[in-house]
């Protein structure tokens, strides 16, 4: 906690209703974010068990400096996923983490099932279990808005988690939302709420904590905020076309994965780029609480509500890259209305953007290729490029329509074990794929990267630095992705938003940590960094996981990437290299 | 020439809600954004729209007006002054203040009275907010 010499957690026990609260100086070594919550994880959950047992916990966490300095704004959510079967990490911003620091909780652990829905209402001085009959079965913005109503006089000091209808019915990659446009969206969290009868979490907080040395703290703040705002700065592009900037570019280089990464680049790119959607749909741009670069950006069409007549709705969608490449490019969708509409779609039954729209990119091409039928599985028509069948898909996922969508909402690589497909199923290791076709960088980032995201080493950058015509090498791949990974598990510990990595260098953390009275060294972050991964490795490792099972799909072979054509056999010696230096890390810790 | 603080532009704001940190930062040493002078909040959750209440500079303050200790005087441009070694913290001003931009300290039991210091306008990233010059 900031400003104390302990982790304060609250474990919340669903099935017995009762809370407890321990101060916990054995976490500050693990400094917040990331690594108390892995060190949570660890000590709770129940490998023995499936992913989706009573017993298994969901840990949540805010790090070292959340919401005190700017672009600090994310809090950490660890469970094991019921989509991988493993390691299950996901983040989101919005305004959790201003909440749950000044309601005075660094970490929750919620274990057990409550014995009818429920939503929680986490304050400073109490915890409720509030019954959530009446919003079982409702969308999660309908939801939000009841709880909004019924929760009164905490305007602008609190948060809203929730769940959709995917997420009850135990789709395996029904995401979490929090306050509207922000989502724990990869690997299931909102299915392990989902199967403990959990709705949402309320958290309300604005608790006095006086400022300690002020003036030191204030210089390092400003100096921060300068950085992140100047114009022309290292964040000026998330705040101006927002990561939708990459469609282009990464279409031209044929890394942009579309129709089912059949191809690298995509002949609509122009159409659905950020330039597209800034001049057709932005209205609006927002922030996360404490953030003022301001990247969430809004965009609003219009359609008719009735058959006859003018009668319109508007509705106001957030976009970003990867839902562009999940909910478009991935589909052969080129009208960016229509990706707008099929985000919504997602958003309102709660599903994670990315993975639907790798399995519906599968559940494409296998109709195409007559491994399923419309008539028994898909009920509607699937084609590439026509949005009208996915939007009724996403309800039958949501609703588990049928045996068939049953299995599709159980990821790619389950239902083509199924049904067949496999080599042309995009994920890796039972997550489906991001949208970066740009190199070994990037494919081999997700295989290695401890929950299969691109986010863990973010591979697809040292695919960019790459030239392309010397060959690669293995031993120097392994090496960087490897360094990255672990760094960001100090970064995660703070817990800061990537897209600030920039402007967060060591020598600011270092200052902003000394500013609020935390004498820290360059050596002491990289030994809580390599602690932090230590950690998840063990929590891996626990979970049976094993790296000389990881498979990864023909296609990824075949089409070539934005680094030309990749080799299987090479792929499997950078994999094979990583593994053999994590070796080295875990006979050191 | 006295400067008071406008918001006539937050049409523009994206919610960061720094000008509510910085505020209780810079004014009451303390990260809880309730101790701040202005309030930025939304209209029908995140997704209506961001309004502002501030103090609005008045030049006959009825909460001066109100103000039994006379701890609150007029300040030059609008707006008012308060004295904190006078004021007794019986939270009439906050009663009369129609907007609600007077809010109350529950640890040092006195109001919270925007002096329209203007560092909220330094901070905000999106040029919502303004310091106005006014006549004295």
């Amino acid at each position: 906690m900031i400003y104390k010499d302990y982790i304060r957690v609250l474990y919340i026990d669903l099935t017995r209703e009762k809370i407890r609260i321990e101060e916990r100086k054995d976490l500050t070594q693990y400094m917040g974010g990331v690594g108390v919550a892995s060190k949570l994880l660890e000590e709770n959950m129940r490998p023995e068990l499936a992913p989706l047992a009573p017993e298994q916990p969901i840990v949540f966490a805010i790090g070292a400096l959340s919401t005190i300095y700017p672009v600090i704004t994310k809090t950490v959510a660890m469970f094991i996923s019921p989509l991988t079967g493993e390691l299950g990490e996901s983040y989101a911003g919005g305004r959790m983490a201003l909440t749950m620091f000044k309601a005075g909780y660094d970490a929750f652990v919620i274990t057990g099932s409550a014995r009818r829905p429920t939503y929680l209402t986490i304050a400073e001085n109490n915890v409720l279990f509030r019954n959530a009959r009446a919003i079982w079965g409702t969308e999660q913005d309908s939801a939000a808005s009841v709880i909004r109503n019924y929760e009164k006089g905490q305007s602008g000091k609190r948060s809203i988690v929730r769940i959709g209808v995917a997420g009850e019915n135990q789709v395996s990659f029904a995401c979490v939302t929090v306050d509207t446009y922000r989502h724990f969206g990869r690997m299931g969290l909102g299915t392990v709420f989902g199967s403990k009868f959990l709705k949402a979490l309320n958290i309300v907080g604005d608790r006095s904590i006086p400022i300690e040395n002020f003036k030191e703290y204030f210089k390092v703040y400003r100096e921060i905020y300068d950085k992140a705002t100047a114009i022309g700065g290292p964040m000026a592009k998330y705040h101006d076309t927002g990561t939708p900037i990459n469609v282009e570019p990464l279409s031209v280089s044929g890394g942009l994965p579309t129709l089912n990464l059949r191809q690298g680049s995509f002949e609509n790119a122009e159409d659905v780029s950020g330039e597209a959607f800034a001049k057709r749909h932005l209205t609006r741009k927002m922030s996360c609480t404490g953030c003022p670069v301001g990247c969430i950006h809004i965009g609003q069409f219009r359609r008719p509500f009735a058959d006859h007549g003018h009668e319109y709705e508007v509705l106001s969608v957030g976009y970003d890259y990867e839902l562009i490449f999940a909910l478009g490019t991935f589909l052969g969708i080129g009208n960016s209305k229509d990706i707008l509409e099929l985000i919504d779609e997602v958003e309102i039954c709660g599903l994670d953007a990315m993975s639907t729209g790798v399995v519906l990119g599968w559940a494409t091409e296998a109709l195409e290729k007559g491994l399923i039928n419309v008539e028994h599985h898909t009920i509607v028509p699937l084609r590439f490029g026509e949005p009208e069948g996915y939007r009724k898909a996403v309800h039958h996922i949501s609703n588990r329509k049928n045996s068939f969508y049953t299995a599709l909402g159980k990821g790619v690589r389950y239902v083509s074990s199924e049904y067949g497909g496999a080599d042309f199923a995009m994920h890796i290791d039972g997550n489906e794929m991001s949208g970066y076709h740009t190199g070994y960088g990037s494919l081999i980032g997700m295989a290695v990267g401890a929950r299969h995201s691109h986010l863990c080493n973010g591979g697809y950058a040292l695919d960019q630095a790459m030239n392309k015509d010397e060959p690669i090498n293995p031993a120097l791949m392994a090496e960087a992705l490897l360094k990255e990974e672990i760094e960001r598990c100090m970064l995660n510990s703070l817990v800061m938003c990537l897209f600030a990595r920039k402007v967060y260098d060591r020598p600011t953390i270092l200052k902003a940590f000394a500013a609020i009275g935390v004498e820290m060294t360059d050596d002491e972050l990289t030994a809580v960094a390599r602690r932090n991964y230590a950690t998840k490795l063990r929590i891996k490792k626990a979970l049976d996981y094993n790296w000389e099972k990881i498979q990864l799909p023909k296609r990824f072979f075949e089409t070539p990437s934005s680094n030309g054509k990749l080799d299987e056999a090479t792929a499997h010696e950078v994999i094979k290299e990583y593994h053999l230096r994590l070796a080295e890390l875990e006979a050191e810790t | 020439m006295a400067k008071v603080l406008k918001t006539e532009e937050m049409n523009k704001c994206i919610g960061c809600f720094t000008c509510m940190l910085v505020c209780a930062g810079v004014n009451r040493k303390n990260h809880s954004i309730s101790k701040s002078c202005i309030s930025v909040k939304t209209s029908g959750g995140i997704s209506g729209r961001f309004v502002s209440v501030v103090c609005q500079a008045c030049r006959e303050p009825q909460c001066a007006e109100v103000c039994p200790s006379d701890a609150l005087t007029q300040r030059k441009g609008g707006g008012v002054t308060l004295d904190k070694t006078v004021c007794i913290g019986c939270r009439r001003c906050e009663e009369a203040c129609i907007v609600e931009a007077i809010k109350y300290d529950e640890d040092e039991r006195k109001p919270i009275i925007c002096h329209h210091c203007g560092v909220c306008v330094r901070f905000c990233p999106h040029g919502c907010l303004e310091m106005q010059e006014v006549s004295d």
